[in-house]
């Protein structure tokens, strides 16, 4: 229900904004008009929050360049589909498709609008006019298991994560390699929410990991019920998607956020200059994607200058999260020792490393 | 013996919003009025006591605005199946919708602001009796005021004369009209009743549980209550005990996940409705048993005329 009538909105104010267009005359130049779908409402933390920063960025940069237009909400399927269409046919002529599951409805709605460049997040499907971007979030994952790795005195690290597909098992990995590579006897229990939404068993789940001897936590779902479950529990936690401090102070460590705003200049600026291209991109810390928020003033200064150099190892390209040896957690060699795991390797990631506890449901 | 402890405590919490939603449903339902719009009483009582805590920083105020807002929802559906004599199923599935629309459009300010909940609070001296304390006495005060309202609800259904009677509306409405009781308005009090308890089940979520606001706070909460009144075949302390299993299903599977144990959890989160659907095949087997509990005229409107 609420995405056609928050589209009802956005429809109106769209034709509206043609109406003032047309009133100003043919003299100005038409600015280009961007569209953004979200698949939650904005709010004050989280996935869609981080693309609203770009959105706000856009509109600063480029002023009145650009006229830029979001839809909030809007469920994956065929509701996206409808969105979609509605705002390349009205005149987007750049739109952002913010979620995973936006990628078929996005093809499809593609092939009829030719001239329309379409960028979507998190995909793997691309088009002659269809892009793709994505970020190294595993990358951030493995600086902030460093953190927890020196932050913990139980040895036992906590994960709330939503489903066991590999964009998270990516992240669970990279957290306990980065946690193990300075403290080799830390291991992660992982607790599996089945929902990527659902702040009360996000909250159950915290406390049950609390419970089990974890004193530091981290989560890959979209709420802030970790954090804030951690707090209360007076354990660490470190938040994922935004900075999530105000959530709870005393407990959060650190985040490790995605921040697309140098991605959505540049794409704006290529569609203005005329050379917008399709593609893929899978951007980390070096472009910027990914970044890890400030401190807790619990965390050491020995501990930060040291997620500092590493991070300034990543970019240089001389860590690499996965880079051999890498063991599963049943003993399995999965990359020997001299090689790094390829980008492909990494996208059909299925199984936990070494340092993981428990079998991955299958 | 640390975590059967903090499974147990665990269990309750996640169990005491189930168990005032569905408290409040059967009391409903047993004046003959079927309500599914639990779900939407529930999501309005969440944000209208989210956005009251956040707004006054008064928790408790917080409370009381989500035991408004359930009254509110309520009262409207009232309105149509009681005086109107809408079909209540239609009306009750209109209101689960609408209830959820409304909190999430009343609720966009407030997405992922963040107050400080009610917190668990050791009772002093019998909170701090080793095991038993953590056990007994060491919950959120809500779900003390949870435990009174069940043994309120048992005790006014079966124990008192203005009980009676409302168990006889939803028997008989022709009968308990014949008799000379205002059945209108007998339905109306409990049908307000039961928004008064999702309500506060939706307060207990947004302030207690999972002290933020989110658009679909509840995650299916409502429907899960729905389902344990017929599990607990309209009995007050089958509602607590189911409140608890259903509760504690998901807590168990999330220990048992820490522990390293493999559990299928999508079947266990679909575990209410399989034991709720095993239930209404079990009594309606036996007639005797819907006989006895069931609420004969439930989701039938009545006129005074007939």
């Amino acid at each position: 229900m609420r995405p056609r009538s928050s589209f009802r909105v956005v429809r109106f104010a769209a034709a509206a904004a043609l109406g003032l267009a047309l009133a100003a005359g043919a003299q100005a130049q038409e600015p280009l008009k961007i569209g953004l779908v979200y698949v939650s409402p904005v709010g004050d933390a989280g996935w869609t929050y981080q693309h609203d920063l770009a959105r706000k960025a856009i509109e600063q940069k480029f002023g009145n360049k650009v006229q830029v237009k979001y839809v909030e909400s809007v469920a994956e399927g065929a509701d996206s589909e409808r969105v979609i269409r509605e705002l390349a046919q009205s005149g987007h002529k750049l739109i952002f498709a913010t979620s995973f599951g936006y990628m078929n409805p996005t093809i499809k709605v593609a092939k009829g609008f030719p001239n329309v460049a379409f960028e979507h997040a998190t995909g793997y499907k691309t088009d002659r006019n269809v892009a793709i971007y994505n970020a190294r979030f595993y990358e951030g994952r493995y600086l902030a298991g460093v953190v927890a790795g020196k932050q913990t005195r139980s040895n036992v690290l906590g994960y709330v994560a939503a489903f066991p597909i590999p964009e998270v098992l990516q992240g669970i990995n990279a957290f306990t390699r980065g946690a193990r590579s300075v403290n080799p006897k830390a291991e992660v229990k992982v607790i599996w929410t089945n929902s990527w939404y659902d702040p009360g068993k996000e909250r159950e789940a915290a406390m049950t990991l609390i419970s089990q001897g974890a004193d530091v936590l981290t989560h890959h779902t979209d709420s802030t019920a970790t954090v804030k479950a951690a707090d209360e529990k007076a354990v660490y936690a470190i938040g994922y998607h935004s900075d999530m401090s105000k959530f709870g102070p005393k407990a959060h460590l650190t985040a490790s956020t995605h921040d697309w705003t140098n991605y959505y200049l540049e794409t704006t600026q290529r569609v203005l200059d005329g050379k917008w291209k399709s593609g893929a991109v899978w951007g980390g810390i070096k472009d910027g994607y990914v970044k890890l928020a400030p401190m807790n003033p619990v965390v050491s200064k020995e501990t930060q200058d040291l997620v500092k150099k590493l991070e300034g190892e990543i970019v240089a390209g001389k860590l690499h999260p996965y880079a051999g040896p890498v063991k599963d957690n049943a003993g399995k060699e999965r990359v020997p020792a001299g090689k790094t795991m390829t980008d492909d390797e990494m996208q059909k990631m299925d199984y936990y490393v070494e340092g993981v506890q428990g079998k991955l449901p299958k | 013996m640390d975590f059967l402890v903090a499974i147990v405590v665990a269990t309750v919490a996640a169990g005491t919003p189930l168990a005032l939603a569905a408290l409040g449903e059967l009391v409903a339902e047993k004046s003959g009025v079927l309500n599914l719009g639990v779900e939407g009483m529930m999501l309005a009582g969440a944000v209208a006591g989210f956005a009251a805590a956040a707004t006054t920083g008064n928790l408790w105020l917080g409370v009381a605005c989500g035991v408004v807002a359930g009254i509110a929802l309520s009262f409207v559906f009232a309105v149509a199946v009681v005086t109107l004599q809408a079909n209540q199923v239609a009306t009750g599935l209109a209101l689960a919708i609408f209830g959820g629309g409304l909190s999430a459009f009343a609720g966009q300010p407030f997405v992922s602001r963040s107050i400080d909940g009610i917190r668990a609070a050791p009772l002093p001296l019998l909170g701090e009796i080793p095991v038993l304390g953590p056990l007994a006495f060491s919950f959120d005060p809500l779900v003390y005021v949870s435990l009174a309202l069940f043994g309120a609800v048992a005790w006014f259904l079966w124990r008192t004369r203005a009980g009676l009677v409302l168990r006889a509306v939803g028997e008989s409405p022709e009968v308990a009209h014949e008799v000379g009781y205002p059945v209108a308005r007998i339905r109306y009090a409990a049908t307000l009743f039961g928004g008064a308890m999702a309500g506060l089940a939706g307060a207990y979520l947004s302030l207690a549980y999972t002290p933020l606001w989110v658009e679909g706070l509840t995650a299916g909460r409502g429907w899960i209550a729905l389902a344990l009144v017929v599990f607990a075949t309209w009995r007050p302390a089958r509602v607590l005990a189911g409140a608890y299993l259903f509760g504690g299903v998901t807590v168990l599977q999330f220990h048992a996940q820490g522990f390293g144990v493999e559990v299928p959890s999508q079947l266990l989160s679909a575990l209410p409705y399989i034991a709720t659907i095993g239930v209404l095949v079990i009594i309606s087997r036996d007639a005797a048993m819907v006989r006895l509990n069931a609420p004969a005229s439930l989701g039938k409107p009545f006129h005074a005329g007939d």
